[in-house]
């Protein structure tokens, strides 16, 4: 297993979209990372059963969406694209529905080469249905079987990048942001996560190297975007999910250290810190994926993407259109644009991101800690640590230091009522233990360790 | 300030050891346990009102609840003595297929500050356990919970199995990111709460209706 003691870009104006010190090549020969931004569509159903007896209709919703993007990607002639195909539960719970889509999809893709010269790669993203069963069972039974054969199958029928949402560690975050506690998030994400992480693409590494397929990357969407919506909706404080984004980047980083090569899962807005760690391309979504959910950070999501994407659109009528491709319209335009001024020079690139990011990250403490600024400050604070809990502590702790600078030096906007959660965070984290074998020990005695199995996390 | 004033106070303030002191002072001093009910559940009103005017955030809200059970422990037994029981029995749990659970959550908390006898029965909740809860409890209020557009077909099946089931005088709210006042119209639910806030007054309304 790999471990990142280094950045692999120190500086922030080398983080940048469209460019990654490892950009990766595809078979059909797109460079993610190696200069162009690459649009990365994703749709889904609209509101329908999915069972035995309605897969006719659901693989006809699918060859309708992929043929009908595909199909306007064509006219606007993007360099290449990017195809996500994110699983509902059942298709990962029964592999072959999940397999016959994929199939499916990477045929379409086929076709709009053929026909059209269209280069595209198809990234598949089963679901962690291994939370079907509370208490999870994270390493054994059924769910996980077929999960890993889902993987293996859609890898087998077309899909080159291989992704997922993983769960690891979520059977206590939620609990931790309705009571506003850091420290259970540090334990849910660092002691928990990085465990499941660990143990979960050490195994999808070996379906990626029996397949030929290649591991991409995971997000922490159910912690980090949890966190963030709820942010959104004013249910917690703006500042703790901004922190918490800061301690996610320590758990999805394992998936690299396990040997993925990107581009990071789209909806893992810790990729700017991780970018900065690896040097690998990364997927992001902001303005054009509201479709999917609201965020701030709509503009500097974008800063350093290397595909575009709009997390995912049900399959329904627009004016202009079916709404996938509608959506594939508005990521080509967003990626025209990068890749336009990329092409201009670098001075262009860095005058457009520094657009993006200024034009958001005084407005909100999540996109605050997501500019290139702060994301390499966090990711160094990661890579300095000994382990995974230091790099936690150490991510939350510089997180706070810079939201409060931020804030002190007018650089960010925050609300009266969030101010005192700057001071609580750090002092929550600052009354950590020392030695992770104490803060497990304290945190097992306050948890609820009914909701998860220890012994699947070695605890 | 009056003793009882200060009870709502502390639950306002989420003061758990002020207001579990305080309960014990009352029910020592011989007050009833009606108004030291009412002073608790008038300092969880209060907390909702804020929550819902965006002044305060769901931690804050969490931590007065907290401070109302420890309350609730000790004035527990004085009101099954007196027959005083929740204001009703509401059931809730997200539906089959969906294991997204903090809309849910939320809800239950408001309930429960509201003083709605509430059983939480999860995530992924079939119909048949929603209607074998609703008929064990003798509910007035189911509350159905789903985040996917695709298990909406679920709490569909959900509210028909319930009308099957002919449970009389009970209600369903449903609620969930894609759910709308029309979806609720369409499938035959009683109510649609948009928020956890507003979930409180619409489930009186329709437990009382």
């Amino acid at each position: 297993m790999k471990s990142y003691s280094s950045l692999a870009i120190a500086d922030a104006t080398d983080l940048r979209f469209g460019v990654c010190p490892k950009p990766l090549k595809t078979r059909r020969g797109m460079t993610i990372g190696g200069g162009i931004v690459y649009p990365e569509l994703n749709f889904t159903l609209p509101n329908m059963s999915i069972e035995a007896g309605t897969m006719p209709a659901v693989l006809a919703e699918y060859r309708q969406m992929i043929t009908g993007a595909l199909a306007r990607a064509a006219e606007l002639e993007p360099p290449g694209i990017v195809i996500e195909f994110e699983t509902l539960p059942p298709m990962t719970q029964v592999p072959q529905w999940g397999i016959d889509i994929t199939k499916l999809l990477a045929d379409a893709m086929e076709d709009a080469y053929a026909k059209y010269g269209l280069k595209s790669v198809l990234r598949a993203t089963p679901n962690d249905t291994r939370e079907f069963e509370r208490p999870p069972i994270m390493r054994s039974g059924g769910l996980w079987e077929d999960m890993l054969k889902t993987f293996e199958g859609c890898a087998n029928a077309g899909a080159e990048l291989l992704s997922i949402e993983s769960v690891g560690g979520k059977e206590v975050h939620d609990e931790a942001l309705q009571a506003g506690d850091i420290q259970q998030v540090i334990f849910s994400l660092c002691v928990m996560g990085v465990r499941d992480m660990t143990f979960l693409w050490s195994n999808l590494k070996k379906v990626a190297d029996r397949t030929g397929a290649k591991c991409a990357g995971d997000t922490a969407c159910g912690f980090g975007n949890t966190a963030m919506v709820l942010a959104e909706q004013k249910l917690i404080s703006r500042v703790f999910a901004a922190v918490v984004r800061a301690i996610t980047a320590v758990r999805s980083l394992v998936a690299y250290e396990c040997g993925a090569v990107g581009p990071g899962k789209d909806c893992g807005y810790e990729n700017p810190i991780l970018k900065a760690i690896t040097g690998l391309p990364m997927a992001m979504e902001g303005k054009t994926a509201s479709c999917a959910h609201l965020s701030p950070l709509g503009n500097i999501a974008a800063a350093t993407c290397d595909t575009w994407s709009n997390e995912s659109v049900q399959n329904v009528k627009l004016l202009g259109g079916m709404a996938p491709t509608c959506y594939v319209e508005q990521l080509i335009y967003d990626c025209r644009l990068m890749n336009q001024a990329l092409g201009e020079g670098r001075e262009s690139a860095k005058m457009l991101q520094r657009w993006m990011v200024n034009s958001d990250s005084g407005l909100d403490p999540q996109a605050y800690i997501i500019s290139p600024y702060s994301s390499i400050e966090i990711a160094r604070a990661i890579v300095e640590s000994p382990n995974a809990y230091y790099a936690g502590r150490a991510a939350a702790l510089k997180a706070v230091e810079l939201l409060d600078h931020a804030h002190k030096d007018h650089l960010l906007k925050l609300s009266p009522r969030e101010i005192p959660w700057l001071q609580m965070i750090r002092e929550a984290v600052e009354e950590m233990p020392d030695r992770e074998d104490d803060f497990i020990n304290q945190m097992m005695a306050s948890v609820d360790t009914s909701k998860f199995v220890a012994a699947d996390y070695g605890l | 300030m009056n003793p009882l004033d200060q009870l709502t106070e502390s639950i306002k303030k989420g003061n758990r050891n002020e207001a579990k002191r305080l309960t014990q002072e009352a029910i020592s001093a011989g007050v009833a346990p009606r108004p030291i009910l009412d002073a608790l559940v008038a300092g969880m009103d209060d907390v909702g009102r804020r929550f819902q005017a965006n002044e305060i955030f769901v931690p804050e809200m969490l931590i007065a609840s907290r401070a109302m059970k420890e309350a609730m422990v000790q004035l527990e037994p004085l009101l099954v003595a007196a027959g005083i029981r929740p204001e009703f029995t509401a059931i809730i749990g997200t539906v089959q297929g969906d294991l997204h659970d903090i809309g849910k959550n939320l809800v239950g908390m408001m309930w429960k500050g509201a003083n709605f006898g509430v059983v939480d029965l999860g995530t992924n909740v079939s119909a048949e356990k929603f209607v074998a809860a609703a008929r064990e409890h003798k509910a007035k209020l189911i509350g159905l919970s789903a985040l996917l557009t695709t298990t909406m077909p679920a709490m569909k099946q959900t509210v028909a199995a319930i009308r099957q089931a002919n449970l009389e005088g009970l209600k369903v709210v449903i609620g969930g990111a894609p759910i709308t006042q029309s979806f609720a119209n369409e499938i035959g639910a009683d109510g649609f709460a948009p928020d956890a806030a507003s979930a409180v007054d619409i489930a009186r309304k329709l437990a009382f209706a």
